[in-house]
């Protein structure tokens, strides 16, 4: 399977990812060279093989439904490139 | 002072509890070669060095105290990729520009808990993506060493790398890194010096910045085998803060070195001997099964049928993971942000200026396997093999065999910008084929120093274990270690 470059461009869309001509261009032998490589998968015949799920043997962990922290509002603001009154700002989104 | 900073950290510890000199005047000695060579190797992207010098204090007062922890007073540097509460966090990317977590890691609190004194975050590539650490923000860091009568730069391997140049070149007693298909054994292998990926589970990955959560483990890399033992034991925890951390006792790895290998069985996977595999790393191998054999262990031949598929399914399953993990860089809550007409068009601008090319192409590679209708094609199928995989270990273990003896990497360190790794992204993911089986399964693995090229230049041996079988890792290490003696550059910084 190979892509051209209309799905890197709507790859890099999905991703949230701007590309120009020449980057999309560039991406796309690369993204083909390793879309090559991992083709081999074909050769082995996984037929009634379960998907690993979890690779230790083990029981997810539980916990408490219990609120634990909280009251740092402060600490999560603190890396934002914009806040106002522990909101993080964005550009508009809704007209 | 500088020669403190030759002290494993084993000597190091004895001699600062029989107070022969202070945690600070050790940290100074670091933190003077580290001013004198960082510019050179470029290893440390920040040195903290008022935190450093107030941790070493601290540790000279427990020390006076009797209440030195396990690692009292002892130096380390740690991987951009913790987050150290207040100290640039960034896993050498640009996205996470200048951001400096309130939290500290789990790993990291438990060495600093120990007594540990942080010199600085060591660079590496950018969110852990590469084997060469050329894709870091920062620049690449320089291996320091370098081949017999040359001036090449060499790569110290990836993504630990500027955990594993600084172990190398002394810029502190050691290190902490990270692996998830390789990125502590194969940078261990190209610096001389020791690395273990504990088992999936034995440490926390809790404020440690997530590439592929199933397959990311945190370890050591240090100047030999005792000093990773000692490392490890203080990183590994459960967490309640990571589901997947595992609720077992801590052993005193330690007290494994010395630990005889006799009447162990040792496998030999025959798929490692890879096509084009030059002949010192066939050398190297059978040195190791010699030096595991005179010490008593039996050697026998394994077959691991699905080895050489580990790679390419590693490369659906780690893209894959990583672009889910990697979609919370936009933008808003930390980092970088560049101005959009809206908020899509701030998304897609930061994420452009923000990730470097290989960032970019794994993004696009896990984003395009997860999309509509390429799911079960890409991802499960990938899943499936890795069950094929890890039922190949589980089979060698079941017959027997306590531990698997291979090459860490199919060659030496090479230069930096390297004409054929920079044209095909495939070559350079061919450097992780001995070493990322092991993250498929789950498993523990060492890389050790096995000897040198032909040019001079560092080769390891990786052991394999059981499941939360590292004592049986550091053992076995450790007899190698004995017998091919350590290796260490000769300072050209």
């Amino acid at each position: 399977m190979s892509v051209d470059i209309d799905t890197v461009r709507r790859v890099a869309r999905l991703a949230r990812i701007a590309v120009t001509e020449a980057e999309a261009e560039a991406m796309q032998g690369e993204l083909n060279a390793i879309l090559g490589f991992v083709q081999q998968l074909d050769e082995v015949d996984v037929s009634g093989v379960e998907p690993m799920t979890s690779v230790t043997p083990m029981t997810m962990k539980k916990r408490q439904d219990k609120v634990t922290s909280g009251n740092i509002a402060d600490d999560i603001v603190a890396n934002s490139p914009a806040t106002e009154d522990h909101f993080f700002m964005v550009p508009k989104v809704v007209e | 002072m500088s020669d403190l900073t030759s002290l494993t950290i084993a000597e190091a510890r004895d001699k600062l509890l029989g107070k022969e000199f202070s945690a600070l005047e050790l940290t100074d000695a670091y933190l003077s070669a580290i001013d004198r060579a960082n510019e050179a190797i470029n290893a440390y992207v920040v040195v903290t060095h008022d935190r450093a010098r107030e941790m070493a204090r601290a540790s000279d007062d427990r020390i006076a105290g009797g209440t030195a922890g396990a690692l009292e007073g002892i130096p380390l540097g740690i991987k951009d990729l913790f987050a150290t509460h207040g100290v640039h966090t960034q896993a050498a990317s640009h996205v996470l520009d200048g951001f400096q977590p309130r939290y500290e890691s789990t790993v990291t609190a438990n060495l600093w808990h120990d007594g540990a004194v942080m010199l600085g975050k060591l660079n590496m590539d950018e969110f852990a993506m590469g084997s060469s650490n050329e894709t870091s923000y920062y620049g690449p860091v320089k291996s320091p060493w370098r081949r017999k009568g040359s001036n090449l730069d060499l790569v110290p391997g990836g993504s630990s790398g500027g955990s594993a140049a600084a172990v190398a070149a002394r810029l502190c007693a050691g290190a902490t890194a990270t692996d998830t298909g390789g990125s502590i054994r194969q940078p261990a292998a190209f610096t001389g010096t020791v690395g273990i990926k504990p088992t999936y589970g034995r440490c926390s990955r809790w404020g440690i910045v997530a590439f592929a959560s199933s397959l990311d483990q945190a370890g050591p890399i240090a100047r030999d085998v005792r000093d990773a033992a000692i490392m490890l034991k203080s990183m590994a925890s459960v967490d309640d803060r990571d589901t997947t951390s595992v609720n077992r006792p801590v052993p005193d790895y330690e007290a494994a070195i010395g630990r005889s290998v006799k009447g162990l069985k040792i496998g030999v996977p025959k798929e490692y001997r890879v096509e084009g595999m030059p002949d010192e790393i066939e050398t190297l191998w059978q040195n190791g099964i010699a030096w595991l054999r005179d010490a008593g262990a039996e050697i026998v031949d394994v077959s691991l049928p699905h080895t050489m598929y580990a790679l390419p399914a590693y490369y659906i399953v780690a893209p894959a993971e990583a672009s889910s993990n990697l979609a919370r860089y936009d933008g808003v809550r930390y980092g970088l942000r560049v101005p959009g007409r809206d908020v899509i068009d701030m998304y897609e601008k930061t994420r452009a200026a923000g990730f470097g090319r290989e960032v970019k192409r794994r993004i696009l590679i896990g984003t395009y396997v997860l999309s509509a209708g390429y799911y079960d094609a890409y991802y499960l199928k990938a899943q499936k093999v890795r069950t094929l995989i890890k039922r190949d270990f589980e089979q060698v273990f079941a017959s027997g065999v306590d531990a698997l003896l291979t090459p860490a990497t199919p060659s030496a360190a090479f230069g930096i910008a390297d004409q054929d790794m920079a044209s095909d992204p495939v070559k350079m993911y061919l450097n992780d084929i001995f070493t990322v089986t092991v993250n498929m399964a789950g498993l523990p693995g060492i890389a050790v120093p096995g000897g040198l090229s032909q040019e001079g230049t560092p080769l390891g041996l990786q052991l394999i274990g059981r499941p939360f079988d590292e004592e049986t890792l550091f053992a076995a290490a450790h007899v190698v270690e004995q017998a091919a003696g350590r290796f260490e550059p000769t300072p050209w910084w």
